[in-house]
């Protein structure tokens, strides 16, 4: 019972990183038309700027609220510098560019933070752990991850929901020509939806780091993952990555215990039935 | 350009890849003046409206709109100078409600004329009222229709272009459309039009531009229209 308990929590926080993560690479797919090979790589930035503005403020939080302005002021620089001239370039131009950005990526993170795995240490105030039951305890800081990431998604569906930024986002998802022929300027939302997947992606890089700690590659197995939860999901769609995320940090928690052998297929199996049961993803749209 | 004159093309050339969509042409609407814009499918009606609206681009000629250069910008500055679309296949948004597609567009337009608000838009399409909680997708093809109107009128234009609004609709659900675009029409606001039922057109507009193989053939008002009768027929296929 407990160990299910366990692989709950640990499915529930992986999913929740792996929604910040995806939402941006959703959001950017579907309402820029671009594959963004590089979305993994603000993972990764996120997680050694963790490193670096935690050894600065001494804490992962005052990192975070640093972080976070200054991923999406990174992701409106890389949108105006390299991906604003791909909106109109078939699929293979944009795989090109967006994969030599991660060796380029790759390249100033080893420059600047060396090949070793760097830990970044949790808060002192959340390194305890709470007792679930008698005989279970559980990380207050994985809790307190799993809320903020919470905290951020329902703040992100506000925003999509209820205010005029997320109409313009809704309707830029469905009919982007329409919006610009209605008045607003594309350019604009394009940069700031580009930016807020970068600060997002980036987030969620940060939040991990305490956990699984800073490492090269990190992006690129961020990136397979949030692939697999776009196509579940259905492209562009929130709604769909959110449940995608879910399902699929469910059954990686669940496989690495249940099924060892298999759990590094189970989510690509995950994948293959949702694609044979609903070829457009979950909530995607023909 | 005309003092009258609200919109004036000249010579535009516009193409879709290495096709040559349209050839030199001229098209002029007034202040308030209803223009139908009539062709065979293919002939470029579609187009000329897209270039205009700055959604394919023009190559040569100028184009003006209320006095200004309007030709090379983006369809957000066309459409913030004055200018509303109703494209073909209505393009609402699905994942708005009827309210937010109107919400959406809502704006004053040019010198910050605000003739036509939620509320009017509601008494000009009753059923909009009574659909507003629901999603764009789940409205009829009609109702869709009014939403496309609707909406383009929220900005206010000075000009609005119509393309192909009652294709595919009930007879008695396109005579809606059609008296609403005469109401709108006597509101003030200048209209072109693109679509296939001649008749209504004649009802509506005061003047005909015919295109064929994207060059404009006839361009006059009704009498010479009707008087013409043989050689429109023929130029449209009828």
């Amino acid at each position: 019972m407990s160990l299910i308990l366990v692989q709950i929590l640990n499915g529930l926080q992986y999913g929740l990183l792996l929604f910040l993560a995806a939402s941006g690479l959703t959001l950017v797919f579907g309402i820029l038309g671009v594959i963004n090979l590089a979305h993994g790589s603000f993972y990764m930035i996120g997680a050694y700027m963790a490193l670096t503005l935690t050894s600065y403020t001494g804490d992962i939080f005052l990192a975070l609220a640093a972080g976070i302005p200054l991923a999406f002021l990174i992701g409106m620089a890389i949108e105006w510098l390299f991906v604003r001239h791909l909106y109109k370039r078939d699929h293979l131009q944009q795989v090109l560019l967006t994969f030599a950005l991660i060796l380029v990526f790759n390249e100033a993170q080893q420059s600047i933070w060396g090949n070793y795995p760097k830990s970044i240490p949790m808060p002192s105030y959340l390194s305890s752990s709470i007792s679930l039951t008698p005989e279970l305890g559980y990380s207050v800081y994985r809790l307190a991850l799993m809320a903020i990431c919470v905290g951020l998604a329902l703040l992100m569906m506000f925003v999509i929901q209820k205010t005029r930024v997320g109409r313009l986002i809704r309707a830029a998802e469905s009919n982007p020509e329409m919006v610009e022929a209605l008045g607003f300027d594309s350019r604009v939302l394009f940069r700031v939806v580009f930016a807020a997947g970068a600060a997002l992606a980036a987030a969620a890089g940060m939040l991990a780091a305490p956990v699984e700690s800073a490492y090269p590659g990190i992006g690129e197995r961020v990136l397979i993952i949030s692939f697999v939860v776009v196509v579940i999901g259905g492209i562009g769609s929130i709604r769909g990555a959110f449940l995608g995320s879910l399902l699929i940090g469910l059954a990686d928690a669940f496989g690495k215990v249940f099924v060892p052998k298999f759990s590094s297929v189970l989510i690509y199996a995950l994948m293959a039935l949702v694609l044979v049961l609903r070829p457009n993803g979950l909530f995607g749209r023909s | 350009m005309s003092a009258n004159s609200l919109l004036e093309a000249r010579a535009i050339d516009a193409f879709y890849g290495a096709s040559h969509v349209l050839r030199g042409v001229d098209f002029r609407v007034g202040r308030g003046e209803t223009v139908s814009l009539l062709g065979r499918n293919g002939m470029g009606k579609t187009t000329l409206l897209r270039t205009l609206m700055g959604l394919v681009p023009a190559r040569g000629g100028e184009i003006r709109f209320d006095g200004d250069d309007i030709k090379g910008r983006r369809p957000s500055a066309v459409a913030r100078a004055g200018v509303g679309f109703v494209p073909e296949g209505r393009g609402i948004f699905p994942n708005l409600s009827v309210e937010e597609n109107l919400i959406f567009a809502e704006r004053e337009g040019p010198g910050g004329r605000r003739d036509w608000t939620r509320e009017a838009i509601y008494q000009l399409f009753p059923r909009l009222l009574e659909r507003r909680a629901n999603w764009g997708n789940q409205l009829s093809g009609g109702e869709q229709q009014m939403l496309t109107i609707g909406r383009a009128l929220m900005s206010n234009p000075t000009l609005l272009m119509v393309d192909e609004a009652t294709e595919g609709l009930a007879p008695m659900v396109r005579e809606d459309i059609w008296r609403t675009l005469r109401l709108i029409a006597e509101r003030g606001v200048a209209i072109v039009v693109v679509d296939k039922n001649l008749d209504d057109l004649k009802k509506l507009c005061r003047r005909h531009v015919i295109l064929v193989k994207g060059e404009v053939v006839f361009d006059g008002p009704t009498g010479e229209l009707a008087a013409r009768d043989d050689f429109v027929r023929s130029q449209l296929g009828l």
